[in-house]
C-alpha cells in the first residue's frame, strides 16, 4: 500500500501540470453530446408530440393533454391493460417457476450442472424476438409438430392467444428469473437452515419463516424486472399474433406504420409516453430493491 | 427426507428440460420432416440461395461492426477518464447510460420516426435535410447505428465498469506516463490490453443485440437479418424456421463464447 502511495505521489507531482491543462471531463463530452443527439432529440420529440394536438381544419397546433387522455380510452386503453395483464401474469409465473429451478441448481452437488444451467439461462434470457416466435409456431402453432402429433387442435388449443403468448414469454422470463435470483439464493446460509432444524422446524416452516422473508426483496425485484421485460417485448408478439391480441406495443407499431386514423398519429407518442412511465416506475421499484438485497447479502 | 428431496430435484429439472428443449427439437423436426415430402434437408440448403439472405445478413454484420466501433470509441475514453480525473461525473454518466432501459425500443423508435418526419416537413430547404436523407440510405442506414449505440449503452457501461473495477487504472496510466508514454499511448498500450475481457464482453453483447434487433429496423422500414426472417415467414414456413434455428445456433455460439470469457473474468477478479 505504501509503495503504491509513494509511486503515485511522485508521478502525480511530475504530471500534475499537464493533467491540469487537459481536464478529465473532456473525454466524457463526446459521449454526452452523442446521447443528447441520438437519445435526447427523439425523447424530446416524443414528449413534444405527446402533448401536441393538431387542429384538422385550421392546421394549427396547440399544446394539450388530449392525446394522453385519448391514449387512456377505448382500444388504446384495452391495449394498455392487455399489456399490463400479460406482463403481470407472465412475470408472476416466471417468478413461480424460476425460483424452484434456481433453488435446485444452486443447491446441486454437481458443479457442471450449475454452470450449464446458469450459462444456458444467460443465453435464453437474451433469446427473444422473431426466432423465438417461429420456434414456437413450429412447435405449437396450427401446423406445429406437437399440435399435429398430439392432436391438440381438436382439444381447443390455440397458440395465437393470450395464454399462448404467456407460454412463449416464459421461455425467456424463467431464465431471466434464474439469473436474478441465484445470487440471493447463494446468500442463504446453511447455518440458518440448521438453526431452524435444531429448533424443530420442518422444511416448509424453514421456507415460510426464514428463507422466503430473506428472499422477498430479491423475488419482488426479479418480478418487477420480468414485468418490465415482458411489457417492452414487441418482436415476439408481432411475429406470432400480428395484431389480433391487444397489446400496447402492437398499437404503437400500427400507428408508426401509418395504420391509424387521421389526427391520431400523436396518440402513438402519448402511448409511448405511457410505456416510458410504466418502465420508469418499474426501475424506480427495482433499483432500491436490488440495492437492499445486495446490502443484505453482503452483510 | 433425502429421497423426497432427490425426487423433487429430478421433477424440477425434468420439467425444465422438457419445456426448454422440446421447442428446439420440434423446430428441427418441423424443418426436416415436411408433410408429403418425408425427411428432407431442403429448407437448409435453400437458405443460402434465398432471396435477400446474403444482403440482409451482410447489412446486419455491417451495422454490428459500426455500432461496436462507435459505442467503444465513445465509452472507453469516457469511462477511463471517469476513473482518472472526473469522479464527480460518474453518477451522471451512470444515469445517462441507464436511461435507455427506461425507454422501451418501441417508444424510442416512435420518437425517432417523429424526428425523421421533420426532415421533409420542416427542413427540406436546409442543408440538414441532406443529412436526414443520408442517414436513411437503405444500403447502410446510419440512423440504425445511432439507435443501436443508444440501446447498447447500458450493457456496454456495465461490462466496461466491471472490467475497470478489476484493474487499477490510475497506477497503470501513471506507470506508463512515467515511462515516457503519451496519453494515447498509455491508453492503447497499457489500459486497453488489461481491459481485453471487458472489451470482448461489450462487443459480443452489442453484436448479439444488433443481430437480433427487430423493432427499430422494422418500424423504420429497413431490412437487416431479423426483419428478413420475419418477411420470409409469410411465404415459406419451413425456410423461416430453418433460418430461426440457424440464427439461434449462431447467437448461442456467440453468447456461450461470451459466457466463457465473462466467467473466466469473474473468477480472475474475485481472486485478485
Amino acid at each position: 500500500m505504501t509503495a503504491t502511495l509513494t509511486r503515485a505521489d511522485v508521478v502525480a507531482a511530475a504530471s500534475s501540470k499537464r493533467r491540469r491543462r487537459v481536464p478529465g471531463w473532456i473525454a466524457v463530452v463526446p459521449l454526452l453530446v452523442f446521447v443528447a443527439v441520438a437519445f435526447g432529440v427523439p425523447a424530446i420529440a416524443m414528449l413534444n408530440g405527446a402533448f401536441t394536438v393538431k387542429n384538422q381544419t385550421t392546421g394549427a397546433t396547440s399544446y394539450s393533454t388530449a392525446n394522453l387522455t385519448e391514449s387512456l380510452k377505448g382500444a388504446y386503453f384495452t391495449a394498455l391493460i392487455g399489456s399490463v395483464k400479460l406482463s403481470a401474469i407472465s412475470a408472476a409465473l416466471g417468478t413461480l417457476f424460476g425460483l424452484p429451478l434456481a433453488q435446485v441448481v444452486v443447491t446441486s452437488r454437481f458443479r457442471a450442472l450449475r454452470e450449464a444451467v446458469l450459462t444456458a439461462s444467460g443465453v435464453l434470457a437474451n433469446f427473444g424476438g422473431v426466432p423465438l416466435a417461429f420456434a414456437f409456431v413450429a412447435t405449437l402453432g396450427n401446423a406445429g409438430v406437437l399440435t399435429t402429433h398430439l392432436g391438440l387442435k381438436g382439444k381447443g388449443w390455440d397458440l395465437y392467444s393470450f395464454s399462448g403468448l404467456v407460454i412463449v414469454y416464459l421461455y425467456f422470463l424463467i431464465p431471466l428469473m434464474v439469473l436474478t435470483i441465484t445470487p440471493a439464493l447463494e446468500g442463504l446460509r446453511t447455518q440458518w437452515r440448521e438453526a431452524a432444524q435444531n429448533n424443530g422446524a420442518t422444511g416448509v416452516q424453514y421456507w415460510r419463516h426464514v428463507a422466503l422473508p430473506v428472499l422477498a426483496p430479491s423475488l419482488l425485484g426479479g418480478f418487477v424486472l420480468l414485468f418490465g421485460s415482458a411489457f417492452a417485448a414487441y418482436a415476439t408478439a408481432a411475429a406470432m399474433v400480428g395484431s389480433s391480441i391487444p397489446l400496447v406495443t402492437l398499437q404503437i407499431a400500427d400507428a408508426i406504420s401509418g395504420n391509424v386514423l387521421v389526427g391520431q398519429e400523436n396518440v402513438a407518442l402519448a402511448l409511448s409516453l405511457d410505456m416510458v412511465l410504466v418502465a420508469g416506475l418499474v426501475m424506480a421499484v427495482y433499483l432500491p430493491l436490488q440495492r437492499r438485497s445486495a446490502r443484505w447479502l453482503d452483510a | 427426507m433425502a429421497g423426497r428431496l432427490n425426487l423433487w430435484r429430478w421433477v424440477v429439472l425434468g420439467l425444465a428440460a422438457l419445456y426448454f428443449l422440446v421447442p428446439l427439437a420440434a423446430s428441427v423436426v418441423f424443418t426436416v420432416d415436411v408433410p408429403g415430402q418425408g425427411v428432407t434437408f431442403d429448407a437448409y440448403t435453400q437458405i443460402v440461395s434465398a432471396d435477400g439472405f446474403t444482403s440482409s445478413l451482410v447489412l446486419s454484420l455491417e451495422l454490428a461492426a459500426a455500432t461496436i466501433a462507435v459505442v467503444l470509441l465513445l465509452m472507453v475514453p469516457a469511462m477511463v477518464a471517469l476513473r482518472l480525473g472526473a469522479p464527480r461525473l460518474r453518477p451522471v454518466v451512470e444515469v445517462i447510460c441507464s436511461l435507455p432501459l427506461v425507454v422501451p425500443p418501441i417508444a424510442f423508435v416512435a420518437g425517432i420516426a417523429t424526428v425523421l418526419k421533420w426532415g421533409p416537413d420542416y427542413l427540406s430547404r436546409t442543408p440538414l435535410f441532406e443529412t436526414f436523407v443520408a442517414i436513411q440510405n437503405p444500403s447502410f442506414p446510419f440512423i440504425l447505428v445511432l439507435a443501436y449505440v443508444v440501446m447498447a449503452l447500458p450493457f456496454v457501461y456495465r461490462a466496461l465498469d466491471s472490467g475497470l473495477r478489476a484493474i487499477d487504472v490510475k497506477t497503470l496510466v501513471e506507470a506508463a506516463r512515467s515511462c515516457g508514454a503519451g496519453w494515447p499511448q498509455a491508453l492503447v498500450r497499457a489500459v486497453l490490453p488489461n481491459l481485453r475481457g471487458a472489451l470482448l464482453n461489450a462487443s459480443f453483447l452489442t453484436l448479439a443485440l444488433v443481430l437480433g434487433e427487430f423493432t427499430v429496423a422494422q418500424l423504420l422500414g429497413f431490412q437487416p437479418f431479423a426483419v428478413w426472417i420475419y418477411s420470409v415467414g409469410g411465404s415459406n414456413a419451413q425456410l423461416s424456421v430453418a433460418v430461426s434455428v440457424l440464427s439461434l445456433v449462431v447467437t448461442w455460439a456467440l453468447l456461450l463464447t461470451l459466457a466463457g470469457v465473462g466467467g473466466r473474468d469473474k473468477t480472475a477478479s474475485s481472486r485478485g
